[in-house]
């Protein structure tokens, strides 16, 4: 199954850390994406631009209108993901807690939907 | 004649479907649902098993292998779930024509899953407060509705609930297993922790008033000895088991015949069930072998020390102190930190039991929490701050449920304000 580990964490936390500190932070996400290669799971992965670059588009009255923001009010961001393909939510888990992001913000779990052409599955 | 023949074989139909039920229902859900983890989809399918089998069974005779039987036809209703919506007696011979073609294989011993949909059912990515629940529906067959008059919610809400559980396990992957061996401990732990949930919701309701929670201290105790069978070599399992048996051996002294409440120091031990006591006993010396103490096994210690005392009538306190130490230790809460107060009062007199318990003063948690209230205002009342007790049993009373155990409550601060008073 496919899931989409969701990083969010406190944007300005990397401002407050010392260069050393901020180089053992990216060495860490680039361990775990390696780490995540290597067991062959990993399906993609990207860091996002800090929220304040974000824009939203919407139809309103069949034209688009388009954003600035959103600006949350809540002090954790989405900051990046990981695509992983693993074979359960305890794998998926078990991955999510390796994650540096588990130890400066909070991770989560989403299982992609696996069959596009359902109808969402009634309750 | 062959009107109560055939009436004969729908009731020996129905009593080997019904034990088929009580016995196998978590097994066969647990392989149907084993692959797709798709709950729901596996109930139906084994209800529409059930239902071909009451229509089949009382002609064509009960199959060799019940389990298998139905296994085969809710197998195949499940795989053709998703095509056919055909109800009542079309389903019911439809079905019943595909069981004759049931291949002879299967007809051994169907492998036992239902470890696995345990630990399923109560995965921690599950809400704490529905595991219980899904645990007594999914393995036991429990209705909604019986579960619901348990838990005191109503039934819609409950089925909404255990539908969104068995959506999140297949929608999320929530898998079919027993857990790694360095994950084991803490999963399990929520295993027991479901189980001993059912017990104290049925223990609750001493009189049977209320016989859907009265025989839900009988399901658990099914589920816990389930578990010793399914896992032998878990020490806590056993504590659990002797914990549930040393509760039950003492149930029905928990009143008397007039319908009052009996504490502990007052129940007469000959009415007690000795061979639970015994077994319970068995139990906990099997898991004190392994060595690894915890949380269940200290608990059930403790019932084994209160049962030592009341059958020998040689004080333990000290003892029992010690063992709300250890529990303490490892599984802190106010609840445990009350029980250790009493005993501690028992041994060091009221005012050392009060003094411990001071730094809960505060905490949330006990403000709602009877047995804190009641506990602190015998304590209070035996240390001579009558006052205060009194304004403790009044909050004890009024947070009480049970009315048996408020009229005693109500008799004991009757005692003490006219005792005062004379």
């Amino acid at each position: 199954m496919h899931y989409l580990l969701m990083i969010y964490s406190e944007e300005n936390g990397w401002g407050r850390m010392t260069d050393s500190e901020r180089q053992q932070g990216v060495a860490a996400y680039h361990a775990y994406t390696e780490s995540l290669s290597k067991a062959g799971v990993l399906q993609g992965a990207n860091r996002l631009q800090f929220s304040n670059t974000a824009t939203t588009v919407r139809l309103v009255d069949g034209k688009p209108q388009v954003l600035d923001g959103p600006f949350s009010d809540s002090k954790e961001q989405l900051a990046g993901y990981y695509l992983i393909d693993v074979p359960n939510l305890d794998a998926a888990l078990s991955w999510a807690s390796r994650c540096p992001g588990a130890g400066h913000g909070v991770i989560e779990v989403r299982p992609v939907w696996a069959a596009p052409y359902d109808a969402p599955a009634s309750a | 004649m062959s009107q109560s023949a055939s009436g004969g074989a729908d009731a020996a139909a129905q009593s080997l479907a019904e034990g088929v039920a009580r016995r196998s229902y978590g097994k066969l859900v647990a392989l149907l649902a084993m692959r797709t983890r798709d709950v729901a989809a596996a109930e139906d399918a084994l209800a529409d098993a059930f239902a071909a089998a009451l229509a089949a069974w009382p002609a064509r005779g009960c199959p060799a292998n019940p389990e298998a039987w139905l296994m085969t036809v809710a197998r195949r209703r499940a795989i053709d779930g998703a095509r056919h919506h055909r109800v009542g007696d079309e389903l019911a011979n439809q079905l019943a024509l595909l069981a004759d073609e049931i291949d002879e294989r299967e007809a051994g011993a169907l492998p036992d899953r239902r470890l696995a949909l345990l630990f399923a059912c109560t995965h921690p990515a599950l809400d704490a407060a529905i595991r219980t629940p899904l645990m007594l529906q999914v393995v036991l067959g429990l209705e909604a509705k019986t579960i619901a008059s348990a838990f005191l919610t109503s039934p819609a809400a409950m089925s909404k609930r255990l539908a969104r559980a068995k959506n999140k396990i297949r929608e999320a992957g929530i898998p079919f297993g027993v857990p790694e061996r360095e994950e084991l401990p803490a999963r399990l732990a929520a295993v027991l922790e479901a189980v001993y949930a059912a017990y104290a919701e049925g223990w609750t309701d001493p009189l049977g008033g209320d016989s859907g929670r009265r025989n839900l201290t009988g399901e658990a105790l099914y589920l816990a000895q389930l578990l010793v069978e399914l896992l032998p070599d878990e020490p806590e399992t056993l504590g659990l088991l002797a914990l549930m048996l040393y509760a039950h051996a003492r149930c029905d002294a928990r009143r008397d015949a007039a319908g009052e409440y009996v504490p502990l120091s007052a129940q007469d031990a000959a009415t007690w069930n000795l061979p639970m006591i015994d077994a319970a006993n068995a139990l906990l010396r099997r898991a004190s072998a392994f060595d690894a103490i915890g949380r269940f096994q200290l608990e059930a210690a403790l019932q084994s020390a209160h049962v030592y005392r009341c059958l020998t009538h040689r004080p333990n306190w000290g003892e029992i102190v010690q063992l709300y130490d250890a529990l303490l230790a490892i599984a802190a809460s106010p609840v445990v930190a009350v029980n250790r107060a009493l005993a501690l009062a028992e041994r060091d007199g009221p005012q050392a039991a009060l003094d411990a318990l001071a730094p809960y003063a505060d905490d949330p948690r006990l403000a709602d929490y009877q047995p804190y209230w009641a506990a602190r205002a015998e304590l209070l009342a035996r240390a001579g701050a009558t006052d205060e007790a009194l304004g403790a049993y009044d909050l004890a009373i009024g947070l009480e449920r049970d009315p048996a155990v408020r009229r005693f409550l109500q008799r004991k601060r009757m005692a003490l304000s006219s005792s005062t008073l004379g």
